[in-house]
């Protein structure tokens, strides 16, 4: 708590004296957190201090506020446009992250919901897509890479250069091992077919390109991905 | 799809079969409830299933599984009885008038050139008579009796209403009934646009499902008509992407194909592929494939591909088979792999036959599964239980599991249903240590290049000439890769129509396929693509909704390959003369010099109606085609095929060839075929609108939703069976068997097929052994190795079973969170805003 304090406590600062008028958020939250006072109380103050022009616009008059709770959670946030990941209508998201690109500040998104730009979905979601943040902070994500020996019951940390540089060893040594240059009858073939690659369509055009391109140059044969399926 | 998502909203009649895009594709659905209620549409919904499309349907009628063919031969049968096609479509736009060799034939089953020994055809008679230039010989009276039409009015003659109904157990009223709905939609002002899904493709006859609705389509003349069309929903996200991107055992980009082992060179390659005029003044544009070929090859390889090496023509690696999944895991099973990398794919519960995946995987000398999530496959070695009964002792796999960001930490184009590409940003960072795919096939690379030129070993070259030209060698950006896929101009490129002037200078992005030439002066990672991040920017990221014609167009919102073309085969909805058929629906027209209109015309600019040339491009007759000459591995005809596990044991067409006579079966598999005898009942297996395959059982929100496994029972099976709703059951098949809850259903009714009573068991699949839900098995044990003749796509639809209750059943538990996220993997530095809440906790302490 109070080392967030004090990396946003000059962020604010500088917002307080940049307008002349003070954003509505950090105001009640500078006055809440150091003249301990409730959130009615800060509405009373801020209507009296500041004149109503700025809540006003935020939509946030003292009786308004209290129905308005979720803009009053987005306001701080960023604003980035996604696409749904699940199925291929590809409904418009707008994903809501705290954090507003700062270096040391660790971006988090709190809150997903449907585009209204988008032309197909023009702001739904379906019960799979409005799940979506669970998705992303979902408990059995994979966050450092793993490595499992032969024969063993368990799961072991490692890193990335070392789990790279394993992987490249084995790929290698069966390449060499494996690569038919010219068949039985003589033609030139120059596959690797003793690895299969499947390839994932829920990935980017960029990243199933750029796979393509690595694979053949590999001469990799056995290659697939979900549309087969 | 032919159209879009929003385009459902102009169809008349709308056919929902071999899908339920209600509940899997519930948002795209709202435009079919646009259509009902403002275009007074009629929806019809036929499936196994009273599914929740049928729920909202017009008119519902149930169909015995994988027997979607005799039904649509029968519909075909039909119209053509009846009269009721759209007569000069047909005659014009079709290849009803082509006259086929004299030697085709279809009897007992087969068509002509069957070897039985090798379960293929020989496919030489399957083509038109050709006259002494090379054309095809049409009789535009369609008197002659080898006209395509006339063959096709007789291989359908079997089909009455009398025969389908028996087939397919649904009742002959109701199918003729759908008939008549169907056929009303041959008058030129009105459409029929159909939905499909897994519901066809998942067959060991997937592809002709799909060709014979799509020869119903050109009979009805929907195809290019605002409303109209064919339309696969699609599943991924990105699953169209990756098909237009080629990876797949025996594609290239943009549909190209891979070579062979006896293309010995680029020519022999160019040559086989390249297609021939089959009538005079068409314009047959996959004549160009040496340009999409050798711009690939520059962009692959840069300047290490010359015309002096035959542009790396030999770097390409030949295939002397498809190695699709199916037969990956199957040489997996002989030990015959080695290596196996699943980027964002869990094959363990994607393929069929779980047992035979699980041993497959355990023959490997290592696995490597890149993904955001713990999945099945990663833990292929480990046991949990009675759903993954394995001795991880036993098991001699290294596996690696590296984990990767997901769609919201990352930025980058996906291609959806309607082939619009749409650009994302990414919103945050990926927790922990997760990587991008881009990041860790490029580490993967670079660390080989740099063995490769330390060590040396096997045929480096390709490696080593790789062309790598990004910013940061370690993680080329999405801006980078995207304007590769698009291309540019290695040379100058001039105007065609006047030479002095500089059209595209070198260096710069191009903004057609129509720029690419075939000399190495111009690179394109995927033709397709091609207009997509152009000297203009990246249109993939273009917001601009307007949507001027009214027709659901909204050309200016991101971009859609090909050209930016919304509704494929668009020339084919205005008449030979020019004039739309329809005026409401008036996409495109002739200005009097050029084409032009509300959508990019899908033809030659500058050549006027009443040409020779025909509005089917790609083709090298110019016209749909209604005979498939040799393009299908089991005629050009579709005919009915029964599932290879099936409730009748016969075909009650042609009892000799009971089921795809193209369909490849491993022998071993074959032994794990069931019958009726043993397995009575027909099982399926089907999705819910909860969940999205194994992914979303990670997510809490839906695993609370569809917290557990169950299998759908129709009322009268549990009747028979003694089984009352949300007892526990095993279901087993030849294969395995799993447990599940039963809900006894109204919604699945036993169908009267051939003289049998014939039940059929629903068998949702989310379930698995990670995740957030209850545990549960992986639905695939219980389906058959073998896959459509033309696609290798799974049996998954269509198998047998049977049921018993499970009398001793135990509640399963909730895993335990399985992956390393839940150790503390954040750096101490790092100010944890999000989680922490310093903003909202007060406040939500307050308010309580």
């Amino acid at each position: 708590m109070k080392s967030g304090f004090r990396q946003d406590f000059p962020i604010l600062l500088k917002g307080l004296f940049r307008y002349n008028e003070c954003h509505p958020i950090f105001f009640y939250w500078f006055l809440s957190n150091t003249m301990q006072i409730s959130r009615r109380q800060f509405f009373k103050l801020s209507a009296a201090a500041l004149g109503s022009s700025s809540i006003a616009a935020m939509g946030l008059m003292p009786a308004q506020a209290l129905a308005e709770v979720r803009q009053f959670k987005l306001a701080r946030t960023t604003e980035t446009r996604n696409t749904c990941p699940y199925c291929s209508v590809a409904c418009g998201i707008i994903m809501y992250s705290i954090g507003d690109k700062a270096k040391n500040a660790k971006s988090e998104i709190i809150h997903i919901e449907g585009d209204p730009d988008h032309p197909v979905s023009r702001g739904s979601l379906c019960p799979k897509g409005a799940g979506l943040l669970e998705f992303v902070h979902s408990k059995t994500r994979v966050t450092f890479p793993e490595y499992r020996a032969p024969g063993s019951n368990e799961w072991k940390r490692v890193s990335w250069e070392w789990a790279v540089e394993r992987i490249a060893k084995l790929m290698k040594e069966d390449r060499d091992q494996h690569f038919i240059a010219k068949n039985d009858k003589g033609q030139t073939v120059n596959r690797w077919n003793t690895v299969g690659f499947l390839a994932a369509s829920a990935a980017s055009n960029e990243a199933g390109y750029l796979t393509h391109k690595v694979l053949r140059s590999l001469g990799v044969v056995a290659l697939d991905n979900q549309a087969r399926v | 799809m032919t159209n879009t998502w929003m385009d459902i909203k102009n169809a008349n009649v709308i056919l929902v079969m071999g899908g339920n895009a209600a509940e899997a594709h519930p948002v795209g659905f709202k435009w079919v409830v646009e259509a009902k209620a403002h275009n007074k549409a009629k929806l019809i919904v036929v499936d196994p299933r009273f599914t929740r499309t049928a729920s909202v349907a017009d008119y519902y009628a149930p169909i015995r599984s994988g027997t979607d063919i005799a039904f649509l031969n029968g519909v075909i049968r039909y119209i053509l009885e009846k009269g009721q096609v759209q007569h000069e479509y047909v005659k014009a736009y079709t290849n009803a008038s082509f006259i086929v060799r004299e030697d085709f034939k279809f009897e007992d089953g087969l068509f002509s050139g069957y070897n039985e020994k090798e379960h293929k055809y020989d496919k030489t008679s399957w083509a038109y008579e050709l006259d002494d230039k090379g054309m095809a010989k049409v009789d535009e009276t369609l008197q002659n009796p080898r006209c395509v039409i006339n063959l096709l009015k007789h291989h359908v003659e079997r089909y009455t209403p009398e025969m389908v109904s028996s087939i397919t157990g649904t009742p002959q009223k109701q199918f003729l009934e759908i008939c008549e709905m169907l056929a009303a939609t041959s008058a030129p002002d009105r459409t029929l646009t159909s939905l499909y899904a897994l519901g066809w493709t998942q067959h060991s006859i997937g592809a002709q499902n799909i060709r014979a609705l799509a020869m119903l389509q050109l009979l009805l003349g929907n195809i290019g008509m605002p409303g109209g069309g064919v339309n696969a929903l699609r599943g991924h996200s990105n699953i169209q992407g990756l098909s237009d991107l080629g990876l797949m055992s025996d594609l290239l980009p943009g549909y190209m194909t891979m070579p062979k082992d006896e293309d010995l060179d680029r020519a022999t390659y160019l040559d086989k592929r390249t297609p021939k005029l089959l009538r005079p003044g068409q314009m047959n544009y996959f004549a160009n494939y040496p340009k999409f070929f050798v711009s690939l090859m520059k962009a692959w390889y840069g300047p290490a591909a010359t015309k002096d090496n035959d542009f790396a023509y030999d770097w390409m690696p030949k295939l002397d088979k498809v190695y699709d999944g199916l037969r990956v895991f199957d040489l997996m099973h002989e030990g015959k792999i080695n290596g196996y990398f699943c980027q964002g794919f869990n094959p363990l519960a994607s393929f069929p036959n779980k047992n035979k995946l699980s041993e497959s995987l355990s023959k490997l000398k290592y696995l490597v599964v890149m993904d955001p999530l713990a999945t099945e496959t990663s833990e292929f070695w480990k046991n949990h239980g009675e759903s993954n009964d394995v001795d991880a002792s036993k098991i001699q796999t290294e596996v690696f599991r590296l984990p990767t960001t997901l769609f919201a930490e990352e930025e980058g184009s996906l291609v959806n249903s309607s082939r619009w590409l749409q650009w994302h940003w990414k919103g945050a960072d990926a927790p922990g240590e997760c990587r991008t795919d881009v990041a860790i096939m490029s580490d993967l690379f670079l660390k080989l290049r740099e063995m490769y030129k330390k060590e040396g070993g096997a045929f480096p070259d390709p490696i080593l000439n790789l062309h790598w030209p990004y910013h940061d060698a370690e993680e080329a950006t999405p801006e980078e890769l995207a304007k590769e896929y698009n291309g540019k101009a290695l040379a100058d490129i001039m105007d065609p129509n006047d030479k002095t002037k500089v059209l595209i200078k070198a260096g710069q992005q191009l903004s057609s396929f129509a720029q690419l030439a075939d000399d190495g002066t111009t690179s394109c990672g995927t033709w397709i693509f091609c207009g997509s991040w152009t000297e203009a920017g990246n249109q993939m990221a273009r917001r601009d909704t307007a949507d001027p014609s009214g027709l659901g167009i909204a050309p200016n919102w991101a971009w859609a390959w090909p050209a930016n073309r919304r509704i494929l085969y668009n020339r084919a909805s205005c008449d030979p003369s020019g004039k739309p058929w329809d005026a409401k629906r008036k996409l495109i027209g002739w200005d009097g010099t050029k084409w032009g209109g509300y959508d990019v015309p899908d033809f030659k600019a500058d050549i006027p109606p009443g040409d020779a040339m025909n509005p089917f491009i790609m083709t090298n007759e110019g016209v749909g085609r209604l005979f498939a000459l040799d393009k299908m591995a089991e005629g050009p005809f579709p005919e009915h095929y029964e599932p290879f596990e099936n409730p009748l044991g016969t075909n009650p067409l042609h009892p000799k060839v009971v089921s795809n006579p193209a369909a490849r079966v491993f022998d071993k598999d074959r032994e794990h075929f069931g019958t009726n005898a043993e397995f009575p009942y027909v099982g399926t297996t089907y999705r819910l609108t909860e969940h999205f395959h194994f992914w979303t059982k990670h997510s809490k929100i839906n695993a609370s939703l569809q917290p557990e496994q169950f299998v759908e029972v129709g009322e009268a099976l549990a009747q028979e069976k003694g089984i009352a709703n949300g007892d526990r059951v095993i279901v087993r098949s030849k294969r395995g068997y799993i447990k599940a809850v039963a809900v006894v259903t109204k919604r699945i009714k036993a169908l009267d097929v051939a003289g049998k009573r014939v039940h059929q068991i629903g068998v949702p699949i989310h379930w698995g052994f990670t995740g957030a839900a209850r545990q549960g098995f992986l639905a695939n044990t219980l389906t058959p190795f073998v896959g459509d003749a033309n696609t290798q796509t799974p049996e998954f639809k269509s198998f047998l079973v049977n049921i018993e209750k499970d009398t001793d059943g135990k509640v399963p538990a909730v895993p335990e969170a399985t992956a390393s996220a839940t150790m503390k993997t954040a750096d101490a530095g790092d100010v944890d805003l999000g989680r922490r809440g310093w903003l909202f906790g007060r406040k939500r302490k307050e308010e309580v």
